[in-house]
């Protein structure tokens, strides 16, 4: 060991006072430390502004319209007084329900081929490539494609061509975030399944997917949450409708349905001040909606861990 | 999925060797890609003796163990020639399935890995791996009695397998794996991430076991190996052909290897001259 202390440096911290314990704003680094906390304060701080000022407005000019008619009634013509917007709420519940029933089965089986596959798997390279060249996509393709795949061969807007655009980019996320989740599942999981004589199959389903659930949903919900949101895709595929989506005592899948981004989208630049204040209302139901169903998705994986 | 039910509770009858060697092991080259790692090391595995295998780090005594149940399969590059017979059967036959394999010889890890759910869940998964008809609850329970976990966790089988301390983790493992009623356990250094208390626990419940299951274990610890194992294994690592290739140096009665150790090696080692 001697050898080592001899080829040491001369003591670097030579001529420096360790008695000096007080905290002093000469230190330039201990200046340099306070000055960056303040920055970092201040831009935190500014980023709140606008994230603020967009929900307040929201709240203020759409909170006074919030009435139970809303959601019961259908859109008003214009000058008419009252009205609601029950079958947009309907068409986007309706829509956003098909796209996470076509999206959420297959980008999750998507994300466990993902995550299974070994390295140097070409196709598993080319599936996250379009995968993620898919999350930038936008959004107005998504409702190009529909409107060329369905509108055109069923010959009319309908909520399943909306359904499928909002499908189309929900995919991506919940593929990409799903493979994350999987990915995060610790390695001695997976050995301690297949140590007890577990199938590729059974450990998918009795271990990876269980432990990486809370991960998924949550990519699930990001997911959700943009499609609810997403106007231009339905513009093409389910354009909008006054009426409920239902034929008879059915609910109708074949025919333009209204959704809340739609309505947003037209009532805003009507010159009718109960049209604007609609689709100021409307605004923060659909903000109110994506919460409440973000927050059903934690409190539901929080359960899954617990158990 | 799971169709072998009733063969996993009847391990198939075929003639055990007459002196009780469960798994004939005789590994003559194991590769991970081209990197050879362990040479000629020949151990017979005996019906309700512990056998443990120590050497000194990279000495390949992890890769020897989880060849008696193909865990090795996992591992990439991994290739292997020589034989693994388990009651007569070479398991690397290419009509064994490896999967069949795992339930007859289960294993325990050197970190603690209970699934992320309930206690009860984590002992009850080979039964529900297996599609296990009977009474899981009696199964669950006389696991965890095995395991000597019963009494600190009876009341709280619904918390999560992560709430426990590590050696309570590393016991609801040893349940997990006995729960299916395997007949041998391989254990890689089961204790290396525990203290000496919850060693000391881990190191008696083998004591106990060994009455109903034929157990492996790999252990670093010398005084752990002496205090639980009937025959010891010594491999060490020859640099001479340029790569790290662990072998075989010594086995015999865990008594005679630590007392009267034949080579050079296994003194030098047991005596602590290297580690």
């Amino acid at each position: 060991m001697t050898p080592v202390l001899e080829r040491m440096e001369p003591n670097p911290f030579e001529g420096v006072d360790f008695g000096k314990l007080e905290r002093s704003l000469q230190k330039p680094r201990t200046l340099f430390s306070l000055l960056m906390s303040a920055v970092v304060t201040g831009m935190t701080l500014l980023a709140l502004i606008p994230l603020f000022s967009v929900v307040w407005m929201l709240f203020w000019r759409g909170g006074r319209k919030l009435s139970l008619a809303l959601f019961t009634q259908l859109p008003p013509a214009p000058l008419e007084q009252g009205g609601g917007f029950g079958n947009a709420i309907a068409g986007t519940l309706i829509m956003v329900g098909l796209a996470a029933l076509a999206s959420v089965p297959a980008g999750i089986l998507t994300a466990v081929f993902l995550a299974q596959a070994r390295p140097e798997n070409r196709l598993a390279s080319a599936t996250r490539f379009a995968a993620k060249v898919l999350t930038g996509f936008p959004s107005i393709l998504a409702g190009v494609f529909a409107y060329g795949t369905v509108v055109l061969i069923t010959g009319g807007f309908s909520a399943i061509a909306g359904g499928l655009a909002l499908a189309i980019l929900m995919l991506p996320t919940v593929t990409l975030t799903a493979e994350d989740a999987l990915r995060m599942v610790p390695e001695k999981m997976k050995e301690a399944a297949i140590g007890m004589g577990a199938t590729q199959t059974q450990t998918v389903w009795m271990v990876l997917l269980p432990t990486a659930m809370p991960g998924i949903l949550t990519g699930v919900m990001l997911a959700v949450a943009r499609a609810a949101g997403e106007t231009a895709p339905l513009l093409f595929t389910a354009l909008f409708s006054n009426y409920w989506p239902t034929r008879g005592a059915h609910v109708a899948l074949m025919q333009p349905t209204a959704s809340l981004a739609v309505l947003i989208y037209n009532f805003a630049s009507m010159p009718f001040a109960n049209q604007v204040e609609m689709a100021w209302a409307a605004a923060l139901v659909l903000v109110l909606l994506v919460l409440v169903v973000n927050l059903a998705g934690q409190a539901l994986s929080r359960r899954q861990v617990q158990q | 999925m799971s169709t072998g039910t009733a063969e996993v509770k009847e391990p198939p009858e075929s003639p055990e060797a007459g002196d009780g060697v469960v798994i004939d092991c005789k590994i003559d080259k194991l590769f991970y890609g081209s990197f050879k790692a362990v040479r000629d090391t020949t151990i017979p595995v005996k019906k309700n003796k512990i056998t443990a295998f120590i050497g000194p780090s990279g000495c390949g005594k992890s890769t020897v163990l989880r060849c008696l149940n193909r865990m090795n399969d996992l591992v990439r590059g991994f290739r292997f020639e020589g034989h693994v017979r388990y009651r007569g059967k070479d398991i690397y036959h290419p009509s064994i399935d490896p999967v069949a394999v795992r339930r007859y010889i289960g294993m325990v890890f050197q970190q603690p890995n209970p699934f992320a759910t309930s206690i009860y869940n984590n002992v009850a998964f080979g039964l529900r791996l297996n599609g296990y008809k009977g009474d899981r609850h009696a199964k669950v329970e006389s696991a965890l009695k095995g395991a000597a976990l019963w009494d600190e966790v009876k009341d709280k089988l619904h918390k999560s397998g992560l709430s426990l301390s590590g050696g309570q983790q590393q016991r609801l493992c040893i349940a997990r794996a006995i729960a299916t009623e395997p007949e041998v356990l391989l254990m890689d250094e089961p204790c290396s991430a525990l203290d000496p208390i919850a060693t000391r626990k881990i190191e008696e419940l083998m004591t106990e076991l060994k009455s109903r299951y034929t157990i492996a274990i790999v252990t670093h610890n010398l005084q752990q190996a002496q205090r639980v194992a009937d025959q010891t294994g010594f491999l060490y690592v020859d640099t001479s052909e340029g790569g790290r290739t662990g072998y075989l140096v010594e086995f015999g009665e865990s008594k005679q290897v630590f007392e009267a150790p034949q080579q050079k090696h296994t003194q030098e080692y047991i005596s602590g001259a290297f580690s």
